[in-house]
């Protein structure tokens, strides 16, 4: 199996789905002569062509909205957002138009829509452009949202969420872009909506997706080494949310913890630990710990904004606490 | 243009303005819910646009959606079930007032957040260029919505992109409650689109003949290059919806346009040029019993399912 990075995962996704359906297409910021803010697309403007990648004006909503709107006329338009901060600018379109759209007007068309956005901390660069909402666009519904952990995940995902004929959001970290992994040679997808064990073991259940999974897989690593076997069910997709292999593992463990790069108010934790009471409250050993960014915008002092981010250490700590926990 | 067709855009006004009459009606008795904005006073724009369209031509719109629908050759009986909220409705019930459709007219919408269908017009045609189609998506729009992002956003891609979108600009000299000359720096609309280098246009939407003739010159400039933006000064002799209380115009006003009423108008020049007073009465005739037809077939017809609510969506996998 070839190892290669989260980017070339992507834009081997993109590449492909691109030769095999001629109605695919991406439009966006700097995404054909400049060949994408971060390389996704490079090499797309000369191979496909001006037609195929659209160089945008900054002009998210109508980015969103002009993607949209050939998506209703039969393309399968991808449109990549420079980041996920700016999806703010295009709100209206994801959430009053994207998400509802088919289902409002009884099902007529559909709105078969891929936006691509890049979110997540920890790269310096002030409030604004370093956060992780992803949450607040899982909580609408009628919209995919997608966030993979790993090359495979994503390219499998991407390619699922291209075919799939539905709204979705395609979440990806821009630190995860140069993490490197096996992905599965030939037509590579993954299902959307199903969560992933990624790591087994036996002490304590931790749910995690995105950023965290490497974060995640770090502190289990650690905790392995003082006896503490954890088990990772990667989330993968924020909606629809797949708690099956949560609930397994949890009945197996009977503790949790859920790592989330976002603020942890109204977040993953909180939607997860209330569907884990909900289904599995007989198995509950300890109260559900959430692991989540501090409640402030991200500082742009390096060390400030480390400490912001919710870090291996912290991780650990809530698996001990959790652990630890007697009434 | 040939009798037939004048007295069928005769009929299809007389038409927009009973449906709207008795959609009054059943609003008031409470059978119509949420809200309600009639298109009485604006028939010529709809009739006299939509009539220059080709098959292929898609149109898309605002809120003020009913006049729109019939124009586009949606039957009165299947706008007046989406209204009332039942399952044979052009939505399935599920849309309501503001959002009508029916793409096997390519009629994309009804859509009732102010301009952001200007960019879902922008994609429409982008995918017609794309695929080679010679369609033109005519995109409708209030003069409200000429002073949001979506509205200089999409004008300007569109030019960018050369595709092949008619704009028209509804000017009912009114966005809601406030004219507009209290909400835009320029009084003409078209004046917007000269900052785009975009060709354009203003007609006198009270005679739908003017109409028709400036929507068709538009529609062959569009075919011929690439977009253009056509206001149409029109006026709505009813509230902006059922709960407005009109405190910001004077009834002078009001009367005054309706002097100008676009239905009378049309009559007075059929009536002068070869129809008679019957043939006219005729249509009007017929037009009455077209919507008490479709009022009929509305309160008969049965409500969604259940299984409509969670139509569309994917399923959880919860």
């Amino acid at each position: 199996m070839p190892s290669m990075t989260m980017r070339e995962a992507i834009s081997q996704a993109l590449w492909e789905e691109m030769e095999r359906d001629e109605r695919v297409f991406i439009l966006g910021e700097e995404v054909g002569l400049w060949g994408g803010t971060y390389a996704v697309t490079k090499g797309f403007y000369d191979h496909f062509g001006p037609e195929r990648v659209r160089d945008t004006p900054i002009a998210e909503g109508t980015i969103v909205g002009a993607a949209n709107g050939a998506a209703m006329a039969g393309l399968r338009p991808v449109a990549e957002l420079m980041t996920i901060n700016f999806a703010f600018l295009a709100m209206d379109q994801i959430v009053n138009h994207s998400a509802k759209l088919e289902a409002m007007f009884g099902g007529q068309f559909s709105v078969p829509v891929v936006i691509r956005a890049v979110g997540g901390g920890g790269r310096q660069l002030g409030a604004t452009h370093s956060q992780t909402p992803d949450v607040v666009f899982a909580h609408f519904p009628g919209l995919q949202v997608v966030a993979p952990g790993t090359p495979a995940d994503a390219k499998g995902l991407l390619k699922s969420a291209i075919r799939s004929g539905r709204p979705t959001l395609f979440i990806e970290h821009a630190t995860l872009y140069q993490v490197k992994g096996d992905v599965p040679e030939g037509d590579h997808l993954e299902p959307i909506g199903v969560s992933k064990l990624q790591r087994p073991g036996g002490d304590v259940t931790l749910v995690t997706y995105s950023k965290m999974l490497e974060v995640s897989l770090q502190a289990a690593e650690r905790l392995a080494k003082e006896g503490i076997e954890v088990e990772i069910v990667d989330l993968r997709t924020l909606r629809p949310l797949d708690m099956g292999p949560v609930i397994e593992s949890f009945r197996k463990t009977n503790r949790a913890v859920i790592a989330e790069e976002g603020w942890g108010t109204y977040g993953i934790g909180a939607e997860v630990a209330a569907r884990i009471y909900e289904q599995a409250l007989d198995f509950v050993d300890a109260p559900i710990a959430r692991v989540a960014q501090k409640e402030v915008g991200l500082p742009y002092n390096r060390r400030l904004e480390q400490m912001a981010l919710p870090q291996v250490e912290d991780v650990i700590q809530a698996v001990k606490g959790v652990l630890g926990w007697r009434k | 243009m040939k009798k037939d067709e004048l007295l069928r855009m005769y009929h299809e006004m007389v038409v927009v303005r009973r449906l709207e009459e008795r959609s009054a009606e059943l609003y008031q008795q409470g059978k119509i819910g949420g809200f309600l904005h009639l298109y009485i006073g604006q028939e010529a724009v709809c009739t006299g646009l939509i009539s220059a369209r080709l098959p292929q031509d898609r149109v898309i719109t605002a809120y003020r959606d009913h006049g729109v629908a019939i124009s586009c050759g949606i039957e009165p009986r299947r706008v007046m079930a989406e209204l009332l909220g039942k399952v044979t409705g052009t939505s399935k019930g599920m849309g309501g007032s503001m959002h009508l459709a029916d793409v096997t007219k390519n009629f994309w919408g009804g859509h009732a957040i102010v301009g952001a269908h200007l960019p879902l017009a922008t994609g429409m045609a982008l995918a017609d260029k794309m695929s080679g189609a010679d369609a033109v998506t005519i995109c409708m729009f209030g003069d409200g919505a000429t002073n949001i992002g979506y509205f200089h956003e999409s004008l300007n891609l569109s030019m960018v992109w050369q595709l092949p979108v008619l704009w028209v600009c509804e000017n009912n000299l009114y966005g809601m409650g406030t004219a507009v000359d209290r909400a835009s720096a320029v009084s003409q609309i078209r004046q917007k689109a000269e900052g785009y280098g975009m060709p354009n246009d203003r007609v006198d939407g009270m005679d739908v003949l003017k109409v028709r003739a400036a929507s068709e010159a538009a529609l062959a400039n569009v075919r011929g290059g690439g977009p253009f933006l056509l206001e149409i000064a029109t006026y709505r002799f009813r509230g902006h919806s059922m709960g407005d209380p009109e405190r910001y115009r004077k009834t002078a006003e009001v009367q005054q346009w309706q002097e100008d009423d676009p239905i009378g108008i049309f009559h007075k020049h059929l009536r002068t040029s070869g129809c008679s007073a019957a043939e006219l009465e005729q249509a009007e005739q017929q037009a009455e019993e077209e919507i008490a037809e479709a009022v009929r077939f509305a309160e008969e017809s049965p409500e969604p399912g259940p299984e409509l609510v969670f139509a569309g969506l994917p399923a959880e996998a919860s």
